[in-house]
């Protein structure tokens, strides 16, 4: 098997896709938060207490949208406090959004083991089924991709050209944008920033909470400690490397989805003569090459981590 | 044209008083603005103006007093407290001192922001690029449209806030310090601007501390003192002197620069270089030459390359090409610590960022530039008895008011900041020193306070290289004036040649300046 070879293959592909969904709603709902200038570090958590909940709602008996709506809700519920503490209190969005993703993980691993005190194989549910309109099944080569990608992962891509819409063809877009550049011109204009803040930071942690139940839901059918793993801080870099634009953020995610695909792979194809740690440490490496060039230029959002409180100078 | 008090005033303020802790920000003001007038807001920094139409526009909320504003019917409307919206709606416009723009958004974006409805699926860009377009036809504010504002300049950049409120269609306009940013032709232009909007019935507050502007333009002049109106007067029947002496209710004396012999170079800069880069304004192929005993001015809209100039002064920034020297020795290498140790004395441009740390107290900044010297130690360890010993001492002779040595740097108001900027620069005994933009945004007060310290270190045979947009502060002080524009610099023309026309029309870009320096 050769390189080229991977690169041919369906399955690679089918897999990149898998790997990118998470990433996509995470990446997706941290620009939101940096666009109306709240930096929310509270993502891995988020994502972690999202993975959970819509898991052990679906376990207990809810359908599987249900859950993912149930998911999102708790992201949001997160995003909530997150923005309360930060928008009108101004406290740090660093300490703030690492307090959060260590309250939202911890509160996830305890409500689990509360719950299931006695289980040593975590339990299963019966996850999303891959499904795809048939016009795209009957496309070659693009079929047999589109053939394993369940609903959510549409609902990604979806929400590409939806996010871009809605941030740079509406009056609220322009609202949050504003607020993320400069919220005085933003309150000078009447509108409240308060309330465009905390609505853009729940906004942002529902989609993080959903890209976390992505992964017990449709990825993998149960839920495990350390399940999100660092796809919440990666969410952050792709945020910077995408520019804080939408439709680069997809492709920063499945730059890292083909990356990671393609490490398993070449794991294979080399077999023992490699330690794997340098495979699985590749899409790392490549995300911050790419990093590098990427960001260098880029245009933040200059209220970024700056608070704003009313009625100060 | 009616008179006030025939009918109902556009704008009525009844007692509005506003307490921060002790202090008496506004102090039971009435004020009423008719239709088509422009009445000027005059007083010293701290008198209470800001607050006042603050308050107008819902940013705060008075302790006591009511406003009230003429309906679409006619009839008064109380105005509710604490909304900028309710203000907006009311049609009331502010345009701020420091600008309230998105600079990476258009211009169009930026006067749209908040007229539509939030929750809707589009904007109805055509619509609001026609509205934009007419207002911008009769207005005669001209600007593109489609610009990113932070590319615009200062001016067009105050037409952007201008035409903001004029497409919410205000009816009452309130301008804070707008001429603090313009040329003379600028403001010119504004006033010309200004009275034909006032002429359409569009009712103009405008706030200032010239003098001579708001003599030219206003019809009507209301003077605050320490939170009281102490003065309200048609601008036809009053002069400078009366105004002034309300203001401030001492005599102020500007100093005036007299003529002195110059000693050897203190700085000279020959072709320096300086690449333009990320956030550092270009310099081309600048030569200067600055005595002992001398005050040269720097004229120049902001943004020319004046910052550029300061940092390498202020040993922040490193010329590509050219060199400096200092008192005819090579430049100190080492950075601003060196410089500091070689005489020279540095006032930032942006004193709360980098004159003074403000969380830290009066005496620590007052020593902030020569806590290392053996002097301030005792048995190796920072002798802080001594420092606040001094700090007590430069309070009283540079008169720093507003605090103890305790008090934090970032609760002064602007002249006192300054004030210990000056103390902590000039005890140095520094050779060279640089001032940039010294006075900007300072009532006359504290500007005469600042300028009479000038002029003394230059009397000591300091050399001073003043940069500054203020025309008049340059010809009262500088003994040389040259205009940057666009990173050249002019030649430094004695003052007595200088006519104050031509040198707005070099900032300007429309002169000699740039040919002369190639």
């Amino acid at each position: 098997m050769d390189v080229l070879d991977i690169l041919l293959q369906a399955s690679f592909w089918a897999a990149t896709l898998r790997i990118a969904t998470p990433l996509i709603f995470g990446t997706l709902g941290e620009l939101i938060c940096e666009r109306a200038g709240v930096l929310n570090l509270g993502i891995e958590g988020i994502m972690t207490i999202g993975a959970m909940s819509g898991w052990l709602f679906v376990y207990l008996g809810v359908d599987l949208w249900t859950g993912i709506l149930l998911a999102a809700m708790i992201g949001a519920a997160f995003g909530l406090l997150h923005g309360i503490l930060t928008v009108p209190l101004g406290l740090s969005q660093h300490v703030t959004g690492i307090g959060i993703t260590l309250l939202a993980s911890s509160l996830a691993y305890f409500t689990y083991r509360v719950l299931l005190p006695d289980v040593a194989t975590p339990p299963r549910i019966e996850p999303f089924q891959p499904w795809a309109p048939d016009w795209l099944l009957a496309v070659p080569f693009l079929g047999p991709v589109a053939g394993q990608q369940t609903a959510l992962t549409w609902l990604a891509l979806v929400l590409v050209p939806l996010l871009t819409w809605v941030l740079y063809r509406t009056p609220l877009g322009l609202a949050l944008r504003t607020c993320g550049e400069n919220p005085v011109a933003a309150e000078a204009q009447g509108l409240d920033v308060y309330a465009i803040r905390i609505g853009a930071i729940m906004a942002g942690s529902a989609l993080m909470a959903v890209g976390g139940a992505f992964l017990t839901l449709s990825a993998f059918n149960a839920f495990f400690f350390e399940m999100v793993s660092g796809r919440g801080w990666i969410c952050i870099a792709l945020v910077v490397f995408a520019s804080w634009i939408p439709w680069k953020a997809l492709l920063g995610a499945l730059l890292f989805g083909a990356f990671d695909a393609f490490q398993v792979r070449l794991q294979q194809m080399m077999g023992g003569a490699v330690p794997y740690q340098l495979f699985l440490m590749l899409p790392y490496v490549m995300s911050i090459l790419a990093l590098v060039v990427m960001a260098r230029r880029a245009a933040y959002p200059q209220a970024l981590m700056r608070a704003y409180v009313k009625g100060q100078r | 044209m009616t008179a006030p008090g025939q009918e109902p005033p556009l704008l009525r303020l009844r007692g509005i008083t506003k307490r921060f802790g002790s202090l008496v920000a506004n102090d039971a003001i009435d004020l009423d603005l008719a239709q088509g007038e422009i009445l000027a807001l005059l007083g010293e920094n701290g008198a209470g103006k800001t607050t006042l139409m603050s308050i107008l526009f819902g940013h705060y909320v008075a302790d006591a007093g009511t406003i009230e504003v003429m309906g679409a019917d006619g009839a008064p409307q109380p105005l509710p407290p604490g909304s900028a919206r309710a203000a907006l709606a009311a049609g009331i416009g502010m345009v701020h001192q420091h600008f309230t723009l998105a600079m990476n958004h258009s211009v169009l974006d930026n006067v749209i922001l908040g007229t539509e409805r939030l929750w809707s699926w589009r904007q109805d860009l055509a619509a609001a690029r026609a509205k934009l377009a007419a207002l911008i036809e009769t207005t005669g504010l001209a600007v593109p449209m489609d610009a990113r504002v932070g590319s615009l300049s200062i001016g067009e950049q105050q037409r952007v806030e201008l035409l903001k409120a004029l497409y919410r269609s205000a009816r009452v306009l309130i301008l804070d310090e707008p001429t603090a940013v313009l040329t003379p032709q600028q403001s010119a232009l504004l006033f010309t601007t200004l009275r034909r909007l006032a002429e359409g019935g569009l009712g103009i507050i405008f706030i200032s501390h010239k003098l001579e502007e708001v003599l030219s333009l206003a019809r009507r002049v209301a003077v605050l003192r320490h939170g009281r109106k102490v003065l309200e007067v048609a601008a036809t029947g009053t002069d400078k002197a009366r105004l002034a002496h309300a203001m401030v209710d001492r005599p102020v004396e500007l100093p005036k620069a007299e003529p002195q012999p110059v000693g050897a170079p203190a700085l000279e800069l020959e072709g320096v270089h300086v690449a333009p880069a990320a956030g550092v304004e270009p310099l081309v192929d600048v030569d200067l030459t600055l005595h002992a005993g001398e005050i040269v001015g720097i004229a120049g809209v902001s943004g020319n390359g004046q910052r550029s100039l300061a940092g390498l002064v202020a040993g922040t920034l490193l010329p590509d090409r050219g060199r400096l020297r200092l008192a005819g020795a090579a430049w100190p290498q080492g950075g601003p610590k060196a410089l500091i140790a070689e005489g020279v004395g540095r006032i930032p441009e942006d004193r709360h960022r980098q004159g003074v740390v403000g969380d830290m107290t009066i005496w620590e900044n007052l020593a902030l530039e020569g806590y290392d010297a053996p002097a301030c130690r005792r048995f190796g360890l920072l002798d802080l008895a001594s420092f606040r010993r001094r700090a007590q001492a430069l309070r009283k002779r540079y008169d720093i008011r507003g605090g103890g040595s305790e008090t934090p740097a970032r609760l002064l108001s602007g002249g006192n900041m300054q004030k210990l900027i000056l103390a902590r620069v000039l005890e140095r005994g520094p050779r060279l020193i640089l001032a940039a933009q010294p006075t900007r945004g300072l009532d006359i007060g504290a500007l005469a306070e600042v300028h009479r310290h000038l002029l003394e270190a230059r009397a000591r045979g300091a050399a001073i290289l003043l940069i500054s947009e203020d025309l008049d502060e340059l010809m009262q002080l500088a003994d040389r004036v040259a205009v940057l524009y666009r990173g050249r610099l002019g030649p430094a023309r004695p003052r007595a040649e200088i006519e104050l026309a031509r040198l707005g029309l070099e900032m300007a870009g429309q002169g000699p300046a740039g040919a002369d320096a190639a």
